[in-house]
């Protein structure tokens, strides 16, 4: 089985640099890109159905697509999205720490697809030793002549900064993140006008996921058809980074087909349970999806398949909920990260979230009334989607209504028994 | 190189020093306009004297050219800007569920102990400040913190023991 993304991170931890990268075959893609229209790149994107890694989902070519080709721009911006501040989240870490030059190679050559002239690389705050590697790998790339004026005499300019942000969840919602880069509070942004047309400082600007990028040279060096034929799912091209967190006995990531069993990764990869203790449901991809459970574990791991189910494939990396751990503390956990980490300006959201983190914490208590049960499913539909001014509070309140449906008999327990018996 | 426009800024009425105002302007001059570089700004002073005083903000904000109310409502909206004192270690304890999972609450209460002191306080020596922080991201080794720029992992009492230890 093939593993582009991770083939060169190695065992001992220590990151690829530019000579290790260029004797693995990297920015062969590189002058291959520029003897391309950049529109052919875009096609070539487009026909590989990546969809972008950063939770959405969203084709990646067609994106890019929607860049204005013609009008009176400054600059163009293209923006890689390394916030991963998702509880549960660790995979742009890795690729980051691991292997930097594949994120750069694959930002000069989206900069090409998109024409545009200038880069940041967002990396949150406390990803110092990322950061570290990232700025060793940059001066490489650009004494190197990878990056900055004309590269390889192409006549192409782009520059690439690194940015370290100073830490909130919703900076990696993309449009506040581009408010935190033009160094304002990160409140998101009305949309339309969307980034692409309108987005750092008023340029057209395309933000993608870190491991969106990291794919780029791989399609263009081995083409599209061959990054179909990576995934098992038709639709869903290449490869994908999964990851099992919790009580599994072997916690990781790797990088496994889309359409891969849920049961494969927690029992082969993840080693399965811990002794002692029994699979009750997981995250299937960070803390703002819905739980999925038992019944769930033959479901294949991509995109529709899990929508089908009820959750969202997100970030790919799960969370996993043994029979031993609280449900309601495990929820009530979430929620007070969301309460905290909301931005404040919507209302639904700002109110909504620490309003349900006191009902959640009466219960976990052993306070609670029934009739708590009720006022949380409000608030799951009151904060629900189309109701606040971006994703966050939906998000949010995913694992809190899906954990009222399948794990309901926890939360009356607790209320009845006034205790959570896990304590 | 900073251009000269960036520049023009005296140090008379400021208590930043040369060394931030440099680094300030080369921040300014990546940017577009003066004002783009608050936060870049903040990290500055930040990294130089451990915290943003209010006398800082007012500082920057002539730097800048904004108001203080605005430069301070930048600075209050992110986790790692920190208005009060701190000490010489910032000890940030993931308390996301991965964590949460796997026993940080444990971790929690053996450094609250082992410090004598509870979450935003600092220590009376001046060497650690405890805070809790989202998601560090490296939950398949939870649970974990930081201390200062350091990251720990698959933390147990006696490792943090040992890390608080070997802290200069
Ligand atoms: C609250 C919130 C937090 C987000 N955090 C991240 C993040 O840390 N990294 C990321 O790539 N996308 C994050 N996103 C998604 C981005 O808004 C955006 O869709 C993504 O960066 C686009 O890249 P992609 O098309 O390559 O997936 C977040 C979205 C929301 C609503
Ligand atoms: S939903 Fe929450 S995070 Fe999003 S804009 Fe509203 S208050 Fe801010």
């Amino acid at each position: 089985m093939e593993r582009p993304l991770t083939k060169n991170i190695r065992t001992d931890g220590q990151p690829v640099f530019l000579k290790e990268y260029e004797s693995q075959g990297g920015y062969k893609a590189l002058p291959k890109a520029l003897k391309l229209q950049p529109d052919e790149v875009i096609e070539l994107v487009k026909k590989s159905n990546l969809k972008g890694r950063g939770g959405a989902g969203f084709n990646t070519g067609l994106k890019w697509s929607f860049v204005p080709k013609k009008g009176d721009f400054r600059h163009k911006y293209l923006v890689a999205n390394g916030d991963e501040m998702e509880p549960g989240t660790y995979k742009d870490r890795l690729l980051i720490e691991g292997d930097p030059h594949q994120l750069i190679e694959g930002m000069i050559l989206s900069s090409w697809a998109i024409q545009a002239d200038e880069g940041f690389i967002f990396i949150r705050g406390e990803y110092t030793y990322a950061a570290e590697v990232m700025s060793k790998a940059l001066a490489e790339a650009k004494a190197a002549g990878y990056l900055g004026n004309d590269i390889l005499r192409s006549g192409f300019n782009f520059n690439l900064h690194l940015h370290t942000s100073v830490g909130r969840y919703i900076c990696g919602e993309e449009t506040a993140l581009l408010n935190s880069l033009e160094g304002k509070r990160a409140n998101p942004r009305t949309k339309p006008p969307f980034p692409q047309v309108s987005g750092l400082f008023g340029q057209p600007t395309i933000v993608n996921n870190i491991e969106t990028l990291c794919n780029i040279p791989h399609i263009i060096n081995n083409g599209a058809e061959w990054f179909n034929q990576l995934s098992l799912t038709p639709g869903d091209g290449g490869t994908k980074l999964f990851g099992a967190s919790g009580k599994v006995k072997k916690p990781g990531v790797w990088e496994l087909p889309f359409g891969i069993p849920m049961r494969q990764i927690i029992e082969e990869n993840a080693g399965g349970m811990r002794d002692g203790l029994k699979f009750r449901g997981c995250l299937p991809g960070g803390a703002s999806t819905d739980f999925l459970t038992e019944q769930h574990l033959d479901l294949k791991m991509d995109y529709n398949s899990v929508a089908a189910a009820g959750s969202r494939l997100a970030t790919g990396l799960m969370i996993v909920l043994d029979d031993k751990t609280c449900p309601v503390g495990m929820v009530l956990n979430m929620i007070h990260f969301f309460a905290q980490e909301s931005c404040g300006w919507c209302t639904p959201c700002r109110e909504g979230l620490p309003w349900t983190e006191k009902i959640l914490r009466k219960i976990e208590d052993g306070r609670g009334e029934m009739n708590d049960l009720d006022q949380l499913e409000s608030m799951v539909r009151f904060m629900g989607p189309g109701n606040t001014f971006c994703a966050l509070a939906p998000g949010a309140t995913a694992p809190l209504g899906s954990a009222l449906k399948y794990f309901r008999d926890d939360f009356i327990t607790h209320i009845r028994d006034k205790k959570c018996s896990w304590k | 190189m900073i251009p000269k426009e960036i520049d023009n800024h005296t140090t008379e009425n400021t208590m930043l020093t040369a060394e931030e105002i440099h680094e300030i302007n080369e921040e300014i001059g990546m940017y577009p306009y003066r004002q783009a570089a608050c936060i870049e700004a903040l990290k500055v002073v930040q990294k130089y004297r451990r915290w943003v005083s209010d006398e800082s903000i007012e500082d920057i904000a002539a730097h800048l050219e904004m108001s203080a109310a605005e430069v301070d409502s930048v600075a209050t909206f992110y986790n790692l800007i920190y208005r009060k004192p701190v000490g010489k270690y910032v000890i940030l304890v993931c308390d996301s569920v991965s964590c949460y999972i796997m026993g940080a609450e444990t971790m929690l209460d053996h450094l609250q102990n082992k410090l004598g002191i509870g979450l935003g306080q600092t220590t009376a020596d001046d060497r650690f400040t405890l805070l809790t922080v989202p998601c560090l991201g490296t939950c398949d080794h939870a649970p974990a913190m930081m201390v200062g720029r350091d990251l720990h992992r698959d933390l147990t009492p006696g490792k943090i023991d040992a890390i608080l230890a070997a802290c200069p």
